[in-house]
């Protein structure tokens, strides 16, 4: 497996881009509805998504369960068909729903998934596993030598030496840790461009997390990959990514470099979220009262998606404005690129 | 708030018999003391939970109780082991007085019965003597306590969210009005705002109605913001005790630096964090002497030799923590009684 041709390519240039990505899942009450036509109901699972993964870069999605962040990561994998917009590989849409074109793609946009206890299959050893990865890709090698040479290479690149030790081991026999290396191995043997990262750490032991995102932190700098990092965690996202995106119920809310958002937070949400998150450094704290949840903290339905901003029943700062209209992207004017979708940073306000 | 509620003393738990048996928990020394919030955190394996069961009593086999006892201390009568308790005290026992939200609590309850059904089960179950209607009035006020509004009582599990369902596993503990309330980690599934807000409710119910709790879970920067004094687990045994602010500022054993390295702070300066190297033991293979020698940055000769004493390292500070590491010899180990207690 060679990534010279990768390793040239200028940090910073777009490999995945969305746009106006959309997804609904319709929903089926009963039989009549299948023969009804006009009335079927969808869950809004992701709404209008504007997303650009560059070389080198961490681009993260934070949001609560339930936001859609795994179903954009789903879509940009191409697992899921998209309702509307585009999903564009530098520059050229595409949309492929099997088959040859499926794995042509897959080569260069390669998943890693939340669990690694089911992600790897317990009846395989790890050699199978990573072996099946370079064949399908052609990065095996045209002779058992040389395919044994990639596995090694695999195996040394997320630090699972000596190769020898673990090749010829089955899942059980791993530590987590273990187990999400070898799931990371495994999409690095297509040689990708970008990695789609869906919670990555958070079924892991907190002590080993750390090492598994300095991994790929790592590997992100050494094959200038794009990562998606999806996640939970807001304080993991400033650590770990460049640049950070909040959603809520399927839409984005803010956006901009991850030092900016964690630190100056614009949309009420992102303030909600930054303020609930644990901070040892405030001991039997009160929250402030402007970032006060006004609702029971539970996101809202997403069949019936509240009109105007997603967020205005729970937000404390919420005017007429919001309930009606949908906001759009704004400027913050702090740092440039951030942006919040949010009528408190428009000229009229959220009306009165 | 110096009385203690719950003293465990050399407790040792393990799985299966004989030379198959695994040490889960080894040689717990832990005061609970009354009005509380104490943390417990470890990884997972670490034991945290089998020490739960293990002093509740509700281990199931394979688990064992090998050695140690666990002394209750009611409000007002004498002090007695919960260990030894005959199977109808025990019956007594539970629920009454010392309540445990379990990990997942949100399916822990059942499915085809309504709220009010569940709730009213544990009333009739333990005040057979109480009215329909007086029940009925107690399940409400719980409920409400817990801001659930009184008409969700008729709704099944299915119909309420993952935060609502939590709030009535904690009502549910709370509705005998036990004095020691055991979570084992109850927000693990949910999201951090509602995390906040559950967390938020149960400090205010504890501050109203005065129980202790153990507070179980991996994620140490919650408990150092929520619980008054935090024990460390790991490999079955406690490392390291001391109050939260003390352990936040200055931590004593590796491990627990270790442990406050792993999360990447909101706030402050960006720096780069590792981790801890390596991963955590294999309880069927633990390693010789201190079990985090092998991941231990600062480990030296002693360390993978003799098994270091869980202690107060400094007796002149009057503080009361304790710690196991060779680092920090122990001056007055724990376990052994000091002037004050019994």
């Amino acid at each position: 497996m060679t990534s010279l041709q990768d390793a040239e390519a200028p940090a910073g240039e777009v490999v995945l881009e969305a746009e106006g990505l959309t997804k609904h899942f319709p929903v089926r009450r009963g039989l009549r509805d299948l023969f009804d036509r006009r009335s079927r109901a969808a869950v809004h699972a992701v709404d209008d998504v504007h997303l650009i993964l560059r070389r080198g870069k961490v681009t993260a999605l934070v949001g609560e369960s339930g936001s859609g962040k795994s179903t954009v990561a789903r879509l940009l994998a191409q697992l899921y068909p998209r309702t509307d917009g585009d999903i564009r590989l530098h520059g050229e849409s595409t949309r492929v729903k099997g088959g040859r074109n499926f794995r042509r793609y897959a080569a260069r946009v390669q998943m890693i998934f939340q669990d690694p206890f089911a992600s790897l299959n317990p009846v395989h050893t790890i050699r199978y596993h990573l072996t099946r990865a370079l064949k399908i890709h052609h990065n095996g090698g045209s002779n058992a030598a040389e395919l044994e040479d990639a596995l090694h290479n695999l195996m040394s690149r997320v630090s699972m030496t000596p190769p020898e030790r673990y090749l010829d081991k089955f899942p059980h026999e791993l530590s987590g840790g273990q187990r999400q290396r070898v799931a990371i191995a495994r999409a690095l043997g297509a040689d990708p461009e970008a990695l789609l990262a869906d919670e990555p750490v958070s079924m892991l032991d907190v002590s080993i997390r750390l090492g598994v995102l300095n991994l790929l932190r790592d590997l992100k700098e050494r094959l200038n990959l794009a990562i998606l990092y999806i996640t939970h965690d807001i304080a993991s996202a400033r650590y770990f990514a460049d640049e950070t995106m909040v959603m809520y119920a399927g839409r984005m809310v803010e956006g901009g470099d991850s030092e900016t958002v964690t630190q100056s937070p614009a949309h009420p949400y992102t303030r909600l979220l930054i303020d609930s998150a644990p901070d040892p450094d405030r001991l039997h704290g009160e929250l402030e009262p402007d970032t006060r949840d006004r609702g029971n903290g539970e996101p809202p339905s997403l069949i019936n998606p509240p009109s105007g901003c997603r967020f205005h029943p729970r937000c404390p700062m919420a005017g007429p404005r919001c309930e009606t209209e949908l906001p759009v992207r704004l400027e913050i004017g702090d740092k440039p690129g951030h942006w919040a979708a949010c009528w408190l940073y428009d000229a009229q306000g959220v009306g009165k | 708030m110096n009385e203690p509620v719950l003293e465990i003393r050399n407790l040792n738990v393990d799985y299966g018999l004989g030379d198959q048996a695994v040490h889960a928990v080894r040689d717990v020394n832990l005061t609970l003391h009354r009005g509380e919030v104490l943390g417990l955190a470890g990884e997972s394996g670490s034991g945290k939970s089998t020490l739960a069961y293990g002093l509740t009593r509700l281990l199931a086999p394979p688990g064992v109780i090998t050695g140690g006892e666990v002394i209750y201390h009611p409000e007002k009568a004498d002090p007695y082991d919960v260990l030894a308790l005959s199977d109808n005290n025990l019956r007594k026992f539970r629920w009454a007085e010392t309540a445990i939200v379990f990990q997942g609590a949100m399916n822990s309850l059942n499915p085809v019965h309504k709220i009010s059904t569940q709730l009213n089960d544990v009333l009739q179950a333990h005040e057979p003597k109480m009215s329909a209607h007086s029940r009925n009035a107690r399940c409400r006020e719980m409920l409400k306590l817990v801001g659930i509004s009184a008409d969700r009582m008729d709704a099944y599990p299915h119909q309420l969210s993952g935060g609502m369902r939590q709030r009535v596993m904690i009502g549910m503990a709370l509705i005998l009005q036990p004095q020691v309330v055991i979570m084992d980690e109850p927000t693990t599934a949910l999201d951090v705002v509602m995390q906040r807000q559950i967390l938020g409710q149960l400090i205010e119910l504890r501050e109203r109605l005065g129980f202790s709790v153990i507070f179980i879970t991996h994620d140490l920067s919650l408990l150092v913001e929520f619980s008054n004094r935090i024990a460390i687990m790991y490999g079955g045994r406690i490392v390291e005790e001391a109050p939260a602010a003390a352990l936040y500022r200055d931590s004593l054993h590796p491990y627990s630096a270790g442990l406050l390295g792993s999360f990447p702070a909101l706030r402050g300066p960006r720096r780069e964090l590792s981790g801890i190297p390596g991963s955590p033991p294999d309880l069927k293979g633990m390693p010789s002497g201190c079990s985090f020698h092998p991941r231990c940055p600062k480990a030296f000769d002693p360390c993978s030799e003799h098994i270091p004493v869980l202690g107060r390292p400094d007796t002149t500070d009057g503080s009361t923590r304790t710690v196991a590491c060779h680092l920090h010899p122990a001056q007055v180990p724990a376990g052994v009684s000091s002037p004050g207690e019994r």
